[in-house]
């Protein structure tokens, strides 16, 4: 299951690639790939329960870069 | 540009100013002290802001705070106009990046401008104007001048021309009438039409566009992958150096601490590898915006460095390099009948057959058929038609057909397929039919060959027979005919090549395999079948071949712009760092390396 979202005030491409690696730890997560010049992000879901991973998702990225937003 | 950079702007200059005046020996040591600190507080209070919060957060070499150390001991050494230059330089090459990742955005999004607003549809005699996506299958939706087509469609009232250029790159607009098929996204030039919706929205070819490009740029290039890697730790070592140069050498006393602190300083400035990050990214984004404005679509920068290392082309045969349709290509009479008769009588023969090359008769003939001259006429299953015309009994069919009938025929040479004609008992020649190879073929192929294809493949379903004239018309260096569509996977697993890429060019029916297995799948003729879409790395968006050329060139310059954006960003960091450790870099050098550097690497990375 693939889905993507868009990811808006990503401060810089290096702090994308940050967010990138770091939320490949996230458990439930079998891909994922943030593009800074588009403003996107592509998950690919392991597990069932998307709204769970999302959550996680989003507290990563909040500890990361802690001005961005993610939504569909 | 976006309210967030104006403001960005704004700060910039104001803070540029007091820099400036900070530097005016005029004024005195005190208020010139003051200026550069407020330019300072200006330009870098947000940064501050931002390191105070990620030292919380437990992020330590987060580019704000690296930033913030390098100023604050730049003050500590005295050293207040770089204290300050370093802030202000730092949020200049940070507005440039930002400033050039929006116009790249906003030149794809103006091009990827295809998202229809409104559709207006016709319900119980009204016209009401709806979302695209509340429109059902077979509502009939009415489409005026200047408007985009929202949904997939056929055209039942009226005629017009379209813009078809954001699908295809095609810059003529093409002529639709009742019957025709319309996609979404193209743009109506000049008449009202009315049309009935065929697919949902979510399933038009607009949404289809969009959904393939959002997903594109998300499929990374091995050149950006191995720059956020490089990254990851250049920040790390660089800051560790930084604080062992620090330390180390005043106590071992090769010199005084103001000394070592201000070597320090210029490693810190030089530690953030946005510039590197920024400009690989950038100039693959540039390079598939450039692309789709060409009507090719490219899956991602991963595709454009796969295309860039083309080495062999593998085609299919039929609605590839051929039209995928029958046309008849000969007319050859025997005796006194001549061609337009032969071929008169042979349209009249075929009126009612299925056959595909009845059908390629009967369109090569292309005038009405004489229904007065149409009698009995029955299907010989195997051998042809018999069939009174005119009067006249013709029999036309296989070669088989004629022996049975005990006629003495020349054999059709080198045909894909040929039909032979017989009137009252007495043969009269025959008419051959080919699938017609796209007249571009020959030179589209010279010119892989000239980027570099050492070999040039063709896979087909059909005969031998009928395959040989297109090889060599094409000026393939080999053929295999006979396939099975599995069979085709097999074969280009085989020739698939360890160094260069091996691209697979088909038209999407039935080929999608092959198409997913290839290092690079080209489909042809846009967004026929989803399964194509999917198992696609490249699209091209009108069945042009001559795009494929292009592509591979785009792809290739594309490729080297983002590596001269590595080797210049980096090879100009590591002099700066080493120059910095020596003592024979200042902290202005740093500076504009640095700010130099992603200027540079981002216009460089624009020029795609």
């Amino acid at each position: 299951m693939q889905k993507i979202y868009k990811i808006e005030n990503l401060d810089c491409a290096n702090c994308a690639a940050e967010l990138e690696n770091a939320l490949h730890d996230v458990k439930g997560i079998a891909d994922v790939s943030v593009s800074f010049m588009n403003g996107t992000m592509r998950i690919e879901f392991a597990d069932e329960d998307m709204a769970a991973v999302m959550t996680e998702v989003r507290r990563v990225a909040e500890k990361i870069e802690p001005d961005c937003e993610i939504f569909e | 540009m976006t309210k967030k950079l104006k403001k960005q702007l704004i700060k910039i200059i104001a803070a540029g100013v007091l820099f400036v005046l900070g530097l005016l020996p005029c004024f005195a040591e005190t208020m010139r002290l003051v200026m550069l600190a407020a330019a300072y507080l200006i330009v870098g209070g947000e940064i501050l802001r931002k390191a105070v919060r990620n030292i919380f957060k437990g992020r330590m070499f987060d580019e704000n705070l690296l930033m913030t150390i390098a100023t604050l001991a730049a003050f500590a050494i005295c050293q207040y106009p770089e204290a300050a230059a370093v802030m202000l330089f730092f949020q200049i090459g940070e507005f440039f990046q930002s400033y050039a990742v929006n116009r790249s955005r906003k030149s794809i999004s103006a091009l990827m401008d295809i998202r229809p607003e409104a559709a207006n549809v016709l319900r119980d005699g009204k016209i009401i104007t709806v979302r695209p996506e509340e429109v059902a299958v077979g509502e009939m939706i009415v489409i005026r001048p200047g408007e985009k087509v929202p949904l997939d469609a056929v055209v039942e009232k009226g005629a017009t021309s379209l813009n078809t250029a954001a699908l295809t790159g095609e810059s003529l607009p093409r002529d639709v009438q009742a019957g025709d098929a319309i996609a979404s996204g193209c743009v109506n030039l000049n008449g009202t039409i009315e049309a009935r919706v065929t697919s949902l929205y979510q399933n038009s070819t607009a949404a289809k566009i969009l959904q393939l490009t959002e997903y594109a740029a998300t499929q990374k290039a091995g050149a950006e992958n191995l720059i956020t890697r490089f990254a990851r730790w250049y920040t790390p070592t660089v800051v560790i150096l930084a604080l062992l140069l620090a330390v180390i050498p005043p106590l071992v006393g090769w010199f005084d601490w103001n000394e070592a602190v201000y070597r320090a300083i210029t490693f810190l400035v030089i530690s953030c590898p946005c510039a590197l990050v920024i400009s690989v990214p950038l100039s693959f984004f540039g390079g598939i915006g450039a692309a789709s404005r060409c009507g090719i679509l490219v899956k991602g920068g991963r595709c454009l460095e796969a295309l860039a290392k083309l080495r062999q082309v593998i085609f299919d045969k039929t609605g590839t390099l051929s039209y995928g349709k029958f046309a008849v290509h000969d007319i050859c009479p025997t005796g006194s009948i001549t061609k337009d008769e032969l071929l008169e009588l042979a349209a009249h023969a075929e009126a009612h057959s299925p056959h595909p090359l009845a059908a390629a008769i009967r369109s090569c003939y292309g005038k009405k058929l004489k229904l007065e001259w149409l009698g009995k006429a029955e299907e010989l299953p195997g051998f042809g038609v018999r069939a009174e015309i005119d009067g006249r009994e013709v029999y036309i069919g296989s070669e088989k057909l004629m022996k049975r009938l005990k006629l003495d025929v020349q054999t059709p040479q080198n045909c894909a397929a040929a039909v032979l004609v017989a009137v009252d008992g007495q043969y009269m020649g025959y008419l051959t039919a080919a699938d017609e190879p796209r007249p571009e073929v020959p030179q589209a192929l010279a010119e892989l060959r000239k980027l570099g294809a050492q070999s040039l493949i063709m896979l087909t379903g059909d005969s031998a027979a009928a395959a040989e004239p297109l090889a060599k018309f094409a000026g393939l260096d080999t053929f295999f005919a006979g396939l099975l569509p599995a069979d085709k996977v097999g074969l280009i697993e085989k020739h698939m090549m360890k160094d260069g890429s091996t691209l697979f060019v088909g038209d999407g029916i039935n080929d999608a395999p092959a198409l997913a297995r290839a290092d690079v799948g080209v489909a042809m003729g846009g967004i026929g079948s989803d399964a194509a879409l999917e198992a696609a790395d490249v699209v091209i968006m009108n069945d042009r071949l001559d795009k494929i050329a292009q592509a591979v060139r785009l792809a290739r310059r594309t490729v080297r712009i983002a590596r001269q954006n590595i080797v210049f960003a980096l090879g100009v960091k590591l002099l700066v760092l080493a120059l910095g450790a020596l003592g024979d870099a200042s902290i202005w050098a740093a500076v504009f390396a640095d700010v130099g550097v992603t200027v540079l690497a981002v216009l460089n990375a624009m020029r795609v």
